[in-house]
């Protein structure tokens, strides 16, 4: 049967130049829908370096001439781009070393200490990754209403300090393949669960933590949604928020607005840069185990 | 430690009944100690605003007054009186419908051109896979500009090739589709999923079928695709919680109006607006709740289904 079918595709052809065949429309494929995806940037790039006068014009410039460079000065001090930049790092740092000193933490808990009703509050635990976050947001921003807390970045950094239940749970999974006999060891060496958790459990965790401060870190940075409700001070918001508010106000001015956006996810790209591998196989990771 | 043995010792009969041993015990005590922050957090951010909103959806409550308890008449309003309620519903319906679908089978497409052995295969998915971390305020704005029916690129290249520009995000009929087109840019992150599922896809059931005589098509429908099967199932699970929730692009798109007409009006995005330019809180969590129950329901019938076509385990079968 499936040699009937493989001849009716391709008669008459043998394997090598089958291969070959599709070889080559891979990389047709590929290649177009490469360029595809990067149109949108490089677009973003060639309107960010072009002047009012060569972004409206019919058909679409790709090379600006001149190269006007001064909208990145321009559109780094009307953002202002610094200032929400400090923002935006500030909550970003915050919650990836809350996160790693409490997912690690808790985990730990789930994981390598056998105690009744653990597997009670583990179910819990992955119950309320099926709940939507609608219907929580309403009642937390009242209590943060409440803290008076509406309006400071808190809502957005402390939340983080209690850990956040995907990310325990990949930590749990990964903490469970460490082998049991190094925490007996350590036991009847005498060490304290807390010295088995910081001297043997976190030093083997760091694959797992990387991806943790990694994905954490993008979220807050990318986050639109939490400042948007919780900062109301200029002086506070963070780049997403701050570039909506710039394209609200400078809305036509293309050149300018593209050359924020790209200063907006320049850290980003570098980010990617620099730890590729752990992206590639932390997003693997959280896909597959989750 | 010793002290602490002996009364056990002494009420002895009373100790039998008990449950746990002192290294139970102990163990609990730990155990409780490492979970404790999530254990309050799940107090203060997960139950009690689940019990409030709850209760918040049978009540009148614009946060300067006390909540006043109205029974079921947010919901009945939602479903016999607001109309907007069900344009929202209805363009997030159709939106996800088309977009949960698409964004499936590009990435799998995506996924299996790049599982090719290709030179050149980490710069392509580093091009695929970036977009999926840029801000959605950048990617909103950018596309708002590439959408733009006068000047946009977009509109460009249709009438290079003679076809006529659309209104984009300026026609009510050509709005979700932008939008859809937006979020298939960021598509890139389940590809690396779906990537790290074909690559370990055993090797020995396609040396199996070339002995067959298989072609590539042939063992994709029937090996790859199958062996797939857990990862594309949750996929569509996020995909599908994603999906009802988007709010980022349509808010930044439309200046969080949902305009043009309405047409954009996602569900999330009346929600947002009921809560915090009307401050009719109560009214917004019955809003989500409905939306909870929606895509709970959802994933359970994904569930469900997914005996049929999910295959689990690989080399047991």
């Amino acid at each position: 049967m499936l040699t009937s079918r493989q001849t009716a595709i391709a008669p008459g052809l043998s394997k090598n130049m089958r291969q070959t065949l599709t070889g080559l429309v891979t990389h047709i494929l590929l290649i177009v829908f490469g360029f595809a995806f990067a149109l949108p940037f490089l677009w973003q790039l060639s309107t960010s370096l072009k002047p009012d006068s060569q972004i409206f014009i019919l058909p679409p410039l790709w090379i600006p001439h001149p190269i006007m460079w001064a909208n990145y000065p321009r559109a780094l001090t009307y953002i202002p781009y610094f200032l929400y930049f400090k923002n935006t790092l500030y909550i970003a740092l915050f919650n990836v070393i809350a996160a790693l000193f409490s997912c690690t933490f808790v985990a730990y808990g789930f994981a390598r200490i056998n105690w009744p009703g653990r597997s009670i509050l583990f179910s819990i635990l992955l119950a309320t990754l099926m709940i939507p976050s609608p219907v929580t947001l309403i009642p937390t921003f009242l209590i943060f209403r409440q803290l008076g807390w509406v309006g400071t970045p808190n809502p957005l950094t402390w939340p983080a300090l209690f850990g956040n239940a995907f990310y325990i749970f990949l930590l749990r999974q990964f903490y469970m393949t460490i082998p049991q006999e190094l925490s007996q060891a350590a036991k009847i060496d005498g060490a304290s669960e807390f010295a088995i958790y910081w001297r043997i459990i976190l030093p083997l965790a760091r694959p797992a933590m990387a991806t943790i401060a990694l994905f954490t870190f993008l979220a807050n940075w990318n986050d639109f949604l939490g400042p948007l409700i919780y900062l109301s001070d200029k002086q506070q918001y963070t780049l997403a928020l701050g570039l909506y508010g710039f394209a609200g106000s400078r809305g036509t001015e293309w050149g300018l607005l593209m050359a924020a956006g790209t200063v907006t996810i320049m850290p980003i790209i570098i980010l990617f840069f620099l730890a590729q591998r752990t992206f590639i196989e932390g997003i693997a990771l959280t896909g597959t185990k989750g | 430690m010793t002290e602490l043995a002996s009364p056990t010792r002494i009420t002895k009969p009373r100790s039998r009944n008990r449950r746990w041993s002192r290294a139970v015990r102990h163990d609990l005590i730990n155990g409780l100690i490492f979970v404790s922050p999530w254990l309050i957090g799940l107090l203060i951010f997960t139950l009690y605003p689940l019990l409030a909103s709850l209760y918040y959806s049978f009540t009148d409550y614009n946060v300067l007054q006390p909540a006043k308890f109205v029974g079921t008449r947010n919901f009945a309003d939602m479903f016999a009186r607001d109309h907007l309620f069900w344009t929202a519903v209805k363009n997030t319906l159709i939106y996800a419908g088309f977009s949960i679908p698409l964004n499936v089978c590009a990435s799998i497409c995506l996924a299996l051109l790049l599982n090719v052995k290709v030179r050149g295969m980490s710069i392509y998915r580093t091009i695929f896979y970036l977009p999926s971390i840029f801000p959605q305020v950048v990617t909103a704005l950018l596309f708002s500009w590439m959408l733009n029916p006068q000047f946009g690129l977009i509109n460009a290249m249709l009438r290079q090739v003679g076809l006529p520009g659309m209104g984009w995000l300026t026609d009510p009929n050509w709005a979700k589709p932008a939008i859809i087109l937006l979020n298939l840019w960021g598509i890139g992150g389940s590809m690396v999923i779906y990537l790290a599922a074909l690559q370990d896809v055993p090797r020995h059931l396609y040396e199996a079928a070339d002995i067959d005589g298989a072609g590539a098509l042939v063992k994709t429908w029937y090996i790859t695709l199958p062996m797939i099967t857990p990862t594309i199932f949750f996929n569509l699970v996020l995909g599908t919680i994603e999906a009802f929730q988007s709010f980022t692009f349509v808010y930044v798109l439309t200046s969080g109006e949902g305009g043009p007409l309405d047409s954009t009006l996602f569900y999330t995005l009346l929600l947002y607006r009921n809560a915090f330019s009307y401050l009719k809180m109560g009214y917004a969590s019955a809003m989500a709740w409905i939306l909870a129950l929606t895509i709970i329901l959802l994933s359970f019938l994904i569930f469900r289904t997914s005996g049929r076509w999910v295959f689990y385990g690989g080399d047991n079968h």
